[in-house]
């Protein structure tokens, strides 16, 4: 019975939020003098031939992977009460020193994989480091530090990217660094489609999926299974009640903002060792904030932000047929901020009903509603603190 | 909501394999044409449609050639703008090309780290690329449209050297870039040229890789007032949507300015034509117009560069207010010198 209500609960905000989109985004489209069922079409119409299915279908993965990423770096740290906003930066050095550090260097291609991701984690998780440092020992807030990290990343990678790793030739109009050797490339997935008998698309699927898979499984495995992760929920739930029952909140924010960034230097890789195989100016910027609306519409939980980044990429890809059709492209940005929103509200709405029925149920006072710990992320301190359990499976 | 994504999702898949079968032939139907009429596709630079600059200019070039040959500009041409944060550059210029656009144009040199390949895959569609040089890369059916910016902004140095009486010049630049540094090269040398000791102030709003300098009227307005307040009192911007920021540090000021791309004297407000001494133009919409006319009748000869300067009048100065009459013969003559080469304009700082 129980489980049952949780289900429906779990169940009931996403469904709301859902509604809520599909419902303005129609009013928009409505608005600006086009056809909503042309639009909803356009959404799901593939292509005709199996290679633009395909081909449709890599272009979601491969936008999916680094939204998946940035959701989670983002997540990480929300778990635990912290806003790491810094996610754009940390991702920003991460990338162009990775590249610099992979051009440099000649390596069996395992290694040299190896050694770009381990420089990028190290790279996202020192930048991210210094935010923690600074709110450990100077109590100051992460969200303006790491904000103000991320201007100084911008200026820093430029720098370094004009200056001392500069690949392209003087006068070239785009700035990259030099190329990764073919042995710091990650190897496609297209294999994949003649095994599973789909045809060959256009371009090729990220081989960096699978890494993205097992960090996935591994924050998983880490915030549900281990001590740590049971630190970190109980500190972003409440400092006051972890620290009095002995665990180290100082550390936690530094060993928690470690990993954020850490995982936050992967974002750029999946273009940078799949597609591009140099850091540049053209280089895909703002996957950071971009981050935090999959991490809010993933409810923080690693499969729920899956799908969010699954979601996103989904609708992203359908800006270039929406045009064709002659609906803005920013159709989709709509849609993608009214979800987020939507989420927001719907799961405010669904935890007061929860917690009248439960107050309703007991016939006495219900627990009282959960604070917001200071200094956190407000609005989803709330929905993470009353999240029944089913809707992180 | 993940359940209900995931469902949507899986939904969606299965909705699409089926719709493919049944209105197979939908949307590929607008790309056809009829013979004889140009399929235009355009792929924007950052900001689309609109911007008054830039993109705007290249599709003037486009539908004048379309209505010129006798085309419909609503049906025979193809817009495409990038997503906000430009990943999807590639999907842009594959889907023109896939969907019978044929010649598809891309403006703005972000395209210039991927149109080779595209423009490889798909070796019947003829590929155009506004300010990246092709020449180089071997692809039969490319073609780059460059410009000599460095030539107009060495005339629009030349301009307000002549002009000014403190012997102090600025400079703004939106984003720190080899093409906008070709503006200040161009500029700086033109100014030394007229007076060989005169002091040129040069700021850039943001630096390489970060395109916010070229929306951000706000910096643009902070960096001239700061030129004018040290005593320049003629001010270039190559800074897109930011220069609407110098121009009114200009009219504060009560100094003067120089635009760019277009002959923005036109499109200014009353007291800020009063500060627009002049304009360096940069005609994209001629040199897509010429291309197309090219393509059109079958004289294209692609896989090289067409270059636009002093010479085919694709750069140049605006006259709009007649702030420069009286020193058109010193233009003219710098001018004549630079078609004849016997001044060297540099193209970096």
């Amino acid at each position: 019975m129980t489980a049952l209500r949780r289900l429906g609960s779990a169940l009931f905000a996403p469904a709301i939020a859902v509604v809520f989109a599909v419902v303005i985004t129609a009013l928009v489209i409505l608005l600006i003098g086009e056809n909503p069922t042309t639009a909803l079409r356009v959404l799901f119409d593939f292509g005709d031939s199996p290679a633009q299915q395909t081909q449709a279908i890599v272009v979601i993965l491969n936008r999916a992977v680094p939204l998946f990423l940035a959701g989670l770096a983002v997540s990480v740290a929300f778990r635990m009460g912290l806003f790491n906003i810094g996610v754009e930066g940390q991702y920003r050095m991460a990338t162009v020193l990775a590249a610099g550090a992979g051009a440099a260097v000649a390596l069996p291609a395992p290694l040299h994989i190896l050694l770009v991701i381990v420089v990028a984690m190290a790279v996202g998780a020192l930048w991210a480091a210094i935010v923690a440092i600074l709110k450990v020992t100077r109590g100051v807030s992460e969200v303006i530090s790491s904000i103000m990290l991320n201007f100084i990343a911008l200026g820093t990678a430029s720098w370094l990217l004009t200056g001392p790793l500069r690949g392209s030739e003087e006068g070239a109009a785009i700035i990259t660094t030099k190329d990764l050797p073919e042995s710091g490339q990650f190897p496609g997935l297209n294999g994949l489609f003649d095994v599973i008998g789909l045809a060959q698309p256009r371009g090729e699927l990220y081989g960096f999926l699978i890494v993205a898979v097992l960090v996935g499984i591994a924050i998983s495995v880490l915030l549900k299974r281990t001590r740590f992760g049971f630190d970190l929920r109980a500190t972003g739930l409440s400092p006051s009640a972890a620290t009095a029952s002995g665990i180290d909140a100082r550390a936690m924010v530094v060993k928690t903002m470690l990993i954020s960034g850490a995982i936050a230097g992967l974002i750029g890789l999946p273009d940078l060792m799949g597609r591009t195989h140099h850091f540049g100016t053209e280089f895909t910027a703002g996957l950071g904030f971009l981050g935090i609306a999959v991490a809010l519409l993933g409810r923080n939980s690693p499969l729920g932000i899956a799908f969010a980044a699954l979601l996103f990429a989904f609708l992203d890809r359908a800006a270039v047929p929406l045009q064709f059709a002659d609906i803005p492209a920013s159709v989709v940005t709509i849609i993608q901020g009214t979800i987020v929103l939507a989420v927001v509200i719907a799961n405010e709405i669904a935890r007061q009903i929860t917690r009248r029925r439960a107050e309703g149920d007991s016939g006495q006072a219900g627990p009282p509603a959960p604070e917001s710990p200071p200094g956190g992320p407000a609005g989803t301190a709330g929905s993470r603190i009353d999240e029944p359990q089913g809707a992180q499976s | 909501m993940t359940k209900t994504a995931a469902l949507l999702l899986a939904g969606g898949l299965a909705l699409s394999a089926c719709a493919s079968d049944e209105d197979g032939g939908d949307g590929g139907g607008s790309g056809g044409g009829s013979e004889g009429t140009l399929k235009v596709g355009v792929a924007y630079d950052t900001g689309g449609r609109g911007d008054k600059s830039f993109n705007d200019s290249a599709i003037a070039g486009v539908e004048a050639a379309v209505q010129a040959l006798g085309g419909d500009v609503d049906e025979d041409i193809e817009e495409l703008s990038p997503n906000e944060d430009d990943s999807n550059r590639e999907e842009l210029l594959t889907q023109l090309a896939e969907n019978d656009f044929n010649p598809v144009i891309a403006v703005g040199f972000a395209y210039g780290d991927i149109i080779a390949d595209i423009a490889a895959d798909y070796p019947d569609t003829q590929f155009a690329i506004v300010d990246t040089s092709v020449e180089d890369l071997g692809v039969d059916n490319l073609t780059g449209l460059i410009f000599a910016e460095e030539e107009g902004s060495f005339l629009a140095g030349v301009a307000a050297a002549s002009k000014s009486v403190t012997g102090h010049l600025g400079f703004v630049g939106g984003q720190q870039s080899p093409l906008i540094e070709k503006f200040e090269a161009g500029y700086v040398a033109g100014a030394k040229a007229v007076k060989p000791d005169i002091i040129v102030d040069v700021t850039y709003l943001s630096p390489a890789g970060d395109g916010s300098g070229f929306g951000d009227p706000e910096g643009g307005k902070v960096a001239a007032q700061g030129m004018y307040q040290a005593g320049a009192d003629i001010v270039f911007h190559a800074a897109g949507g930011s220069g609407e920021g110098v121009f009114e540090a200009a009219v504060e000021a009560g100094q003067r300015a120089i635009g760019v791309d277009s002959d923005q004297y036109l499109s200014a407000s009353p007291d800020q034509q009063a500060v627009i001494m002049t304009s360096m133009l940069k005609r994209v919409d001629l040199a897509v117009e010429e291309y197309l006319n090219s393509f059109a009748d079958d004289s294209l000869e692609s896989g090289t560069d067409i270059l636009n300067d002093l010479s085919t009048e694709g750069v140049g100065l605006s006259e709009s207010g007649g702030y420069i009459d009286d020193i058109q013969d010193v233009i003219a003559d710098f001018r004549q010198q630079i078609i004849d080469g016997d001044v060297e304009v540099p193209t970096t700082p």
